[in-house]
């Protein structure tokens, strides 16, 4: 009987109207994705002190944190066909979920890349890189969190200050990508001066992890521009 | 003519039975689409909303729902076409309560979002069309209440719109949205107050015989809204508010305030739906009452007998008491992304068209004004999806309950003369 009465009065009611809100659960992708990429700190910690058995596991975690921001992805894209109603453009939407979802994957990457090579940078390198990283990482963080300001964009119906808040937050997501572009050119840089000394297939492979680190922050960038774009629309 | 002597009271009985499971359909079903949105938006829970409904059915029926059931009675049918057979209008309107509480259970049953009123217009405008003469209906009439289906969602939409936009620029786009809720809140509680207090007073309690000029009115509506407006933000200045909450969400607080405000709407919404859709149920009834009492003769202008307001009242009761816990449990237990700011928005804007149709005696249909009104939020980007293959079933099914709600009536219309004469 209770079965039968659940379907039923949903569409009977007029809450039937109310379809599933993707927002929260785009605010839950991005925090898994960025936790992924958070992650990837103590991975190289443990790259650096050659501790290789626990490097497997924060990868194992990466991995992990990568297919949940995948079933997720994949749950949000059914949970949103056509025909619905919606104050920012469908389309819109899903172009934001896929970027936040590459850093994820750019993430899990590195990780595996590594690992797989036990690839280690020089010790003259590894400060410079780490704060990269970290700065790199920073960005995503910064995403995430103009990210989480879509339920309350939604409070507000998508203008006045709150997009003023979150355009701030992007216009300070593009800065700290600038930076991280200074600092690749710089690691870059130095990373040529000491080539020579090093294997040359580990340098090609180090110039690709410099590379993908970076990605994280223009993927980070292009997660705030899908957003403005879609604050735009309308 | 002799049916009517020899077996009215008969007729009459009928007639309240089936116009009471009427009433009671509605109570358990329709009631749910009135409440839902609060019940939805988490600003109350189940038991509170069927005690909200409870009270405010039976004022609304009681109080405002005369004007609707005049029209239900006697506002689509010509009555100078019965003269000679009044006994015609009688078997007519029972068939009709039967078509219209028959198709409403089939419905349920089937889980079609169907509007009572709809069902009830077209099985009227059914069995006189094509049981008794196309001439017998008031097609003009019918025409007007045909475009205020139309109409109302619209004029709902467009009031949504306009309120949630005037509360996101008093409460939400400014610096301190907390007090600036605190302050605006109240007023909105003023303003539904006030509508449903003026259509009462101004249309509404004809029937009791109380007579209060016109100034006076809006005096009255006044005050009763200040009453309103007052006890409001007595409960919204109890709220406890959770300051850790509002560094992380800012309109958690916010929320708060607007779910005391919802409580106001609810109950204006559960009002005006008592006074639109009583009629529905007892429209027929009082039709078939009139004719009985006056001996065959259809009187144009008798008043409707004291009792049949209060029984349609009960009767939308009886269905929500015995039956709504469960329609509101599903609901209750359903996820709706529906936060108190948007919820109030769209149920003011319904209620206030509801009464103010009911008011004007305008039988319509109160989900399609609250979707109009959900549409008018939706405008506003206040909502975060709206499912419109959902409103395009609930349209679709509008207009299918006319030609069902009309067939129906024809059948039993034609049952009932075979049995009768």
């Amino acid at each position: 009987m209770k079965n039968n009465w659940k379907p039923t009065m949903s569409r009977n009611s007029i809450l039937g109207v109310f379809a599933k809100s993707p927002i929260k659960p785009l605010e839950k992708h991005i925090q898994l994705v960025v936790k992924c990429s958070n992650q990837l700190i103590p991975f190289f910690v443990a790259c650096n002190e050659q501790n290789w058995s626990e490097a497997a596991k924060v990868r194992r975690k990466i991995s992990k944190l990568e297919q949940d921001a995948d079933v997720l992805k994949r749950q949000l894209r059914l949970e949103l066909p056509g025909g619905l109603f919606m104050p920012v453009d469908r389309a819109d939407l899903l172009e934001l979920l896929t970027q936040q979802d590459k850093i994820a994957n750019r993430a899990k990457d590195i990780a595996g890349r590594i690992l797989g090579r036990k690839l280690e940078f020089p010790v003259s390198l590894q400060e410079q890189f780490n704060a990269y990283l970290a700065r790199c990482i920073e960005a995503t963080d910064k995403a995430a969190e103009a990210i989480n300001e879509l339920d309350d964009l939604l409070e507000t119906g998508f203008r006045g200050r709150e997009v003023e808040l979150v355009e701030k937050m992007i216009d300070q997501l593009d800065e700290i990508e600038d930076d991280t572009d200074i600092m690749q050119i710089n690691l870059r840089k130095n990373l040529l001066v000491l080539e020579s000394e090093l294997n040359p297939v580990d340098v090609m492979f180090l110039y690709q992890i410099i590379d993908w680190v970076g990605d994280l922050a223009d993927l980070a960038e292009r997660v705030g521009a899908r957003l403005e774009i879609l604050l735009a629309r309308k | 003519m002799d049916i009517l002597l020899n077996s009215g009271s008969i007729l009459v009985i009928i007639a309240a039975v089936v116009g009471l499971f009427m009433a009671w359909g509605i109570g358990a079903n329709d009631v749910a689409n009135a409440m839902g949105t609060s019940v939805g938006s988490k600003a109350l829970t189940i038991k509170q909303a069927i005690i909200i409904a409870m009270v405010f059915e039976f004022a609304g029926a009681y109080l405002a729902g005369g004007e609707v059931t005049s029209t239900i009675r006697k506002g689509i049918i010509d009555a100078s076409f019965f003269v000679d057979s009044p006994e015609l209008l009688v078997f007519g309107m029972i068939s009709a309560l039967f078509a219209a509480a028959t198709w409403l259970l089939i419905a349920s049953a089937l889980g079609w979002p169907v509007s009572t009123t709809h069902s009830i217009v077209g099985a009227i405008v059914g069995f006189a069309a094509v049981g008794v003469s196309p001439d017998a209906v008031e097609w003009s009439k019918v025409g007007g209440i045909v475009g205020s289906w139309i109409i109302t969602p619209l004029i709902s939409g467009v009031i949504a719109f306009l309120i949630f936009n005037s509360a996101q620029k008093l409460i939400f786009d400014t610096d301190k949205p907390l007090q600036q809720a605190k302050r605006w809140v109240p007023l909105y509680m003023f303003l539904a107050g006030f509508v449903l207090a003026l259509v009462t007073i101004k249309k509404g309690l004809k029937h009791l015989d109380l007579h209060i000029g016109n100034v006076d009115g809006y005096i009255y509506a006044a005050i009763t809204a200040v009453v309103v407006a007052i006890i409001g933000k007595f409960f919204i200045n109890r709220l406890k508010f959770d300051e850790s909450a509002a560094l992380k969400t800012h309109y958690a607080n916010v929320e708060k305030v607007f779910a005391v405000l919802m409580i106001v709407t609810a109950c204006a919404m559960a009002f005006a739906h008592g006074s639109n859709d009583v009629a529905n149920a007892i429209g027929p009834l009082a039709a078939v009452v009139s004719i009985v009492d006056n001996g065959g003769q259809i009187a144009a202008k008798s008043a409707i007998a004291w009792w049949i307001l209060p029984l349609g009242g009960f009767g939308i009761v009886a269905g929500l008491a015995i039956f709504g816990h469960k329609v509101m449990a599903t609901i209750g237990t359903g996820i709706t992304h529906l936060t108190p700011s948007r919820g109030f928005a769209a149920e003011l804007a319904a209620a206030c068209t509801v009464v103010i149709s009911s008011g004007a005696g305008l039988p319509i249909s109160t989900t399609q004004t609250l979707v109009g009104a959900v549409l008018g939020v939706g405008m506003a980007r206040g909502i975060a999806a709206i499912n419109l293959g959902v409103v395009r079933n609930i349209v679709v099914s509008w207009v299918i309950t006319l030609p069902v709600g009309a067939g129906l009536s024809i059948l039993f219309f034609w049952v009932m003369q075979a049995t009768f004469t």
